[in-house]
């Protein structure tokens, strides 16, 4: 199939659609609202739900019913309307019901900019509501990853019952890029949910409940979903190396910043400075293997985390660095995004300090 | 690898212009990456985008340091031009800037886009001339490939269709010159 010219957040809607999707609801926030815009558009031409809800709130509690009775179901918002969604995200996540959020983080806190961020690493790889829950989060850094993540997104919730997040800068949402589509997915090829809400009709009664009152209920309940992240984490983990194998120092960064350490990388190389590179392409579970097997390499003297924050997935690396090697740190925020040549000087400054 | 930064004053065509370079290199076989700088703009404001062709996998989509300027207008001419890799092109638009980028280890296009247009047919395909200049100089993408894509565009505008293609005809012509 040839390829086509599509935005980061068309390619988001195509890859939700194509798996299956028909129920999205949305509210609009800059700079994710080509999202609803494509959706209000598309899910009727496919016989599917779209409804611009009364706020982010109500737009994860719709996303809460839907897929509670079965239906493929996504949410769309950009940082300070996904911290509305938080209660709800986690009350899904005790429900246990899959479905997919998609986040096109800005730069925070509060309303702070709409110009591309990822401050928003800790509340989707740590929790971010209430109480012991994860997300599968998966972070895209190309408009063909953003529409071929949010396709896997719908499998992987479905396969573990939880709900799945893709956690993109603003400028995946902005950029343009040649995008295959995946072919439209059959609906009655998505397995059966044995226990969605779907309406009686002969079938055992179901519950789908959030509140478990009773202490001797609800550890085990919490026990059988952490049970399920410790498979997620033994089975899901993906990241991308490029030249670790001599690398001195090792960049790391995740989304489109990931993107441009790779440049960054290649021109250390270039410069005769044996640089490495890893891009974690799952946030949750974190591919803390990947890490450890590059520290443990005696060429690598030191790593350099780059992130549009001040320093969230740094602790993730520096937990799967485990101390063998030094973690540097380069951070911009406020909506700036580094370029190739600041990297450059961070990675040469972390390699200096470390000779 | 080429990376182009088109810029002007919003409504001038600045993103279309970088929409076409982007559908024909994609045509072509060739990797693209189109990057709109979106901040809060408004209407009479500035306009840019980031454009990159290339025969491998494009990894940074920025262009802080482009190969091609396309300026379209005097602040953009004097914003952006300091940036252009050394040995780069910029093509400015005449009508409305003035040319000095206080460098010369660039070489400077003063295309009078906009008096080109007019004669054209209408003062807004000024984007069009520009992008003939840079076709015809650099050879990025072919020719067909642009005016297939007016050709799509405007497929129920044959009025809007002439005055592009022959805009963007006026600007291959004027390299030829």
């Amino acid at each position: 199939m040839s390829k086509i010219l599509l935005h980061g957040t068309e390619a988001i809607c195509e890859g939700a659609i194509r798996n299956g999707c028909r129920a999205f609801f949305g509210y609009p926030i800059t700079p994710q609202n080509e999202v609803p815009e494509y959706m209000s558009v598309k899910m009727p031409q496919v016989g599917g739900t779209f409804v611009q809800a009364e706020s982010e709130v109500a737009a994860i509690n719709m996303v809460y019913g839907a897929a509670g009775a079965g239906v493929r179901a996504m949410t769309s918002s950009s940082s300070p309307g996904v911290s509305l969604k938080q209660e709800g995200i986690s009350y899904i996540a005790c429900a246990r019901i899959p479905c997919v959020v998609v986040n096109i983080m800005r730069a925070g806190p509060g309303l702070g900019g709409i110009l591309p961020a990822q401050g928003d690493y800790f509340q989707a790889t740590k929790g971010g509501g209430h109480g012991d829950y994860h997300l599968i989060v998966l972070a895209p850094s190309s408009v063909q990853e953003a529409c071929d993540f949010t396709y896997r997104a719908f499998d992987l919730a479905d396969k573990y019952r939880v709900p799945a997040m893709i956690l993109a800068d603003g400028m995946i949402g902005q950029l343009m890029e040649p995008v295959e589509l995946p072919p439209m997915r059959d609906l009655s090829d998505i397995p059966e949910k044995p226990w969605a809400t779907s309406g009686h009709y002969g079938k055992d009664r179901r519950v789908l409940n959030s509140l478990l009152i009773k202490p001797e209920v609800l550890e085990p309940h919490v026990n059988e979903l952490q049970k399920t992240y410790e498979q997620i984490q033994a089975n899901e983990c993906r990241a991308e190396t490029l030249l670790t194998e001599d690398a001195e120092v090792v960049l790391t960064a995740y989304g489109t910043v990931a993107r441009i350490c790779k440049s960054a990388a290649l021109t250390l190389r270039k410069m005769g400075v044996k640089a490495g590179w890893i891009r974690p392409v799952t946030v949750f579970p974190f591919p803390a293997q990947t890490y450890a097997d590059v520290a443990a390499q005696g060429s690598v003297k030191a790593f350099l985390d780059v992130e549009l924050s001040l320093g969230q997935m740094v602790e993730d690396v520096r937990l799967a660095v485990d101390g063998r090697k030094p973690v540097a740190f380069y951070g911009r925020t406020g909506g700036n995004v580094p370029d190739e040549k600041e990297i450059v000087e961070a990675a040469l400054k972390a390699l200096e300090a470390n000779k | 690898m080429i990376r182009i930064l088109l810029a002007g004053q919003g409504g001038q065509g600045v993103l279309s212009a970088g929409r076409f370079l982007a559908e024909s290199g994609l045509h072509e076989g060739k990797e693209v990456s189109y990057l709109p700088a979106y901040g809060p703009e408004m209407r009479g404001g500035t306009a840019n985008c980031s454009v990159i062709i290339s025969d491998e996998e494009i990894a940074s989509p920025l262009c802080n340091e482009p190969d091609v300027l396309i300026a379209l207008n005097a602040p953009s001419f004097h914003k952006f031009a300091p940036r252009v890799k050394s040995g780069g092109i910029i093509i400015v638009n005449g009508s409305i800037s003035d040319s000095f980028a206080g460098r010369d280890d660039v070489r400077v296009y003063d295309v009078p886009a906009n008096d080109l247009a007019i004669e054209a047919g209408d003062v807004r395909s000024a984007n069009m001339i520009a992008l003939g200049v840079l076709v015809e100089e650099t050879g990025l993408v072919r020719k067909q490939s642009i005016v297939n894509c007016l050709q799509e565009k405007f497929a129920a505008k044959p009025h809007v269709l002439d005055c592009n293609r022959s805009a963007f005809e006026a600007g291959l012509a004027f390299v030829k010159k």
